[in-house]
């Protein structure tokens, strides 16, 4: 179970909301609880370094990422996991982005309609290097309400989905 | 000692350590003590060949190993190397398909219905797919996905073209006999649609090459005959994420499925080993060479599998996920069985214990049961005849098979073998025959366990490798 401080979660949709149409990108912080469950507390948000196509495509630089680690260390957080948005298309991740996975990372993906927020969706990779889906909680609604009317099945509308 | 900064993903497999110190004079040394220490790290850090991941980035102070001498950098007493994971990935769609005046003519049937429209033609093209197998399956799913316009098309087969073949195999002709099934085949689908793309692989699927072979796909269709075969094709695509579209047939019967298929909303269908958890006893269940096979059926079920592919390509229909359809020829009737993914499924199941391909050859019992059984060559055989040596020679074939061609051999079909044991000589050697070995091993090996011959001989390569011979020898005489 992920659960996002509703500034970290506000902070993450209005980088996707931002950059659309090309994918955006960044980390997050917070605590692991013993019961695996995630509260993500703080977020840096990080340019999209890939070179060419990026509403397809995000790669974060070596040296945002050595930064990313420090930043955890300093404060005394964990770095739990990735964030990236997916400019007209489902909250699932591609074959590309199980390629270059890591392990134990929650892996938030937001997917964008036409500059809309869709469905906000983790993953996490098994020990046979698939995805799994992680349950994220509920938004705390402290939010405008503009971030919250979206939050439906809109990328799969044919298929109702199970979670 | 220089400093290893592990990263936080990888921190689980080092006791959560996130600095560690090690005796190492270069990169790549370095590397390796950590995967001694801590075997857990080794398939993050390295890859099957023990070269490091390419997915991976590794720093000594600030410069990237890639510029300076990648394993072979040099590590000084007090270096640091740190160990920065790639974060990248992005969404699945490639370029956009263009298409030729000529190409929207030739697909102009699929782009005029509704649901299928441009958008399917243009996911076909960009479509990579891999028909493990090109015989009685293949043939009809190789015309149809060349014919729609997949894009890229691979094939793995290792077998040349047979006579035996053309019943079913309607890729081939008389004129392409002998000739290797990759390049036979190769040749027809550029001649059917010379838009696409046609990749071969003249050689065996096995553990070694199929992750890299099925690696640059997007779509596995597996016609293969054994099951080893099936299972290491299995194993390979859901280690790799990549959907099988799965086919087989037996005399009268086949099966159709999709394996491994990653439904639109994220949840995963099942695979082979959840349909069938264990490859049956060897020699229980017979392949097509042994048992035999309608020509047509793999026409029908390998259209299916085509259709198959096709829809798992284009996103379009309810793909066959979850579900097993059979069809019967004899009765006309079709069944489909639901299929549900099992908690105990060594892949994907709660505890999975396959995490890389195994030996299938032996997890299929294949190596361990065939035990050797005597053998006799066609030259030999000629040589004893030649002698005039005292043996029995014994033909396991059909009547119709006997009767188109024999060689003054005592006819006893393969299913009567065990009521005629007793025609069987104990005195004299008797050579055992069928059309290319197959049967009459089957035969000797049935007659040895029931009772325990000693004097039975297989005639290798068959009728047709002794024809050859009896050619070559009067050749050369």
């Amino acid at each position: 179970m992920l659960v996002f401080s509703p500034l970290v979660r506000e902070r993450m949709l209005a980088d996707a909301r931002q950059t659309f149409p090309d994918e955006c990108c960044g980390f997050l912080f917070g605590t692991e609880k013993e019961d695996g469950s995630r509260y993500l507390s703080d977020i840096v948000v990080v340019t999209n370094a890939k070179e060419g196509d990026k509403r397809r495509r995000f790669e974060i630089a070596p040296k945002d990422y050595l930064a990313a680690e420090q930043y955890a260390e300093e404060r005394g957080l964990m770095l739990l996991g990735v964030y990236h948005s997916h400019p007209n298309h489902p909250a699932v991740p591609s074959e590309h982005d199980r390629l270059a996975a890591q392990p134990f990372f929650s892996y938030v993906i937001i997917s964008v309609l036409d500059g809309r927020i869709g469905r906000v969706r983790s993953w996490r990779l098994n020990d046979a290097r698939q995805f799994e889906e992680e349950s994220i909680a509920e938004p705390l609604p402290i939010e405008d309400k503009a971030t919250h009317a979206p939050f439906v099945a809109v990328d799969n509308p044919a298929h109702p989905s199970t979670c | 000692m220089a400093t290893v900064i592990i990263p936080t993903p990888l921190r689980k497999f080092t006791n959560q350590a996130s600095k560690l110190n090690v005796e190492a004079s270069t990169v790549g040394e370095a590397l390796q003590r950590l995967v001694q220490e801590y075997p857990d790290l080794r398939k993050h850090l390295l890859d099957d060949q023990g070269q490091i991941r390419p997915f991976l980035n590794l720093f000594v102070g600030e410069e990237d190993v890639r510029d300076l001498q990648w394993a072979d950098t040099p590590l000084s007493a007090d270096a640091t190397l740190s160990i920065v994971p790639a974060i990248a990935g992005g969404t699945t769609q490639r370029a956009e398909a263009t298409f030729s005046e000529e190409e929207l003519a030739r697909y102009h049937r699929h782009i005029i219905i509704p649901e299928f429209g441009l958008e399917g033609q243009q996911k076909l093209k960009t479509a990579r797919v891999l028909v493990v197998g090109s015989g009685g399956l293949g043939s009809p799913l190789l015309l149809y996905l060349a014919a729609a316009g997949v894009g890229t098309i691979g094939i793995v087969d290792f077998d040349r073209v047979e006579a035996s073949n053309l019943q079913r195999q309607v890729l081939f002709g008389v004129d392409t006999v002998g000739q290797s099934k990759v390049e036979a085949a190769r040749q027809r689908l550029t001649a059917l649609n010379p838009h696409i793309r046609i990749l071969t692989y003249d050689v065996l699927l096995n553990s070694r090459n199929a992750l890299d072979i099925i690696r640059e796909y997007d779509v596995v269709a597996d016609g293969t005959d054994n099951f080893p075969t099936r299972y290491l094709v299995n194993d390979a695509c859901v280690l790799l994420g990549k959907p099988n579209v799965y086919a087989s047939i037996f005399q009268f019967e086949g099966q159709v499925s999709v394996f491994n298929y990653r439904h639109p909303n994220g949840e995963l269908g099942p695979n082979y080993r959840d349909l069938y958890p264990a490859p049956p006893p060897p020699g229980l269940v017979p392949s097509c060479a042994e048992g035999g096979v309608l020509g047509v059926l793999p026409g029908i079920i390998g259209s299916m599998q085509a259709c198959e592919v096709i829809k798992v390509i284009t996103g379009i229909g309810e793909p066959l996920s979850g579900r097993l359809f059979l069809f019967d020829a004899l009765s006309f009737e079709t069944r489909i069985f639901r299929i549900k993914r099992r908690d105990d499924n060594p892949l994907t199941g709660k505890n999975p214990t396959i995490t890389q391909l195994i030996d299938y050859e032996n997890f299929c019992g294949v190596k361990v049961v065939e035990k050797p059984i005597r053998e006799i060559t066609p030259q030999e055989l000629l040589q004893w005849r030649a002698e005039g040596r005292a043996f029995q020679l014994i033909d396991v074939r059909e009547p119709d098979e006997y009767a188109a061609v024999n060689i003054n051999a005592e006819l006893i079909p393969l299913g009567t073998v065990v009521e005629n044991a007793h025609r069987l000589s104990r005195q004299v050697p008797v050579v055992v025959h069928c059309r290319s070995g197959a049967r009459s091993a089957k035969a000797i090996r049935e007659l040895e366990e029931r009772f325990g011959f000693d004097n039975l001989y297989n005639l290798k390569g068959g009728i047709l490798a002794y024809l050859e011979a009896e050619k070559q020898a009067v050749e050369h005489a």
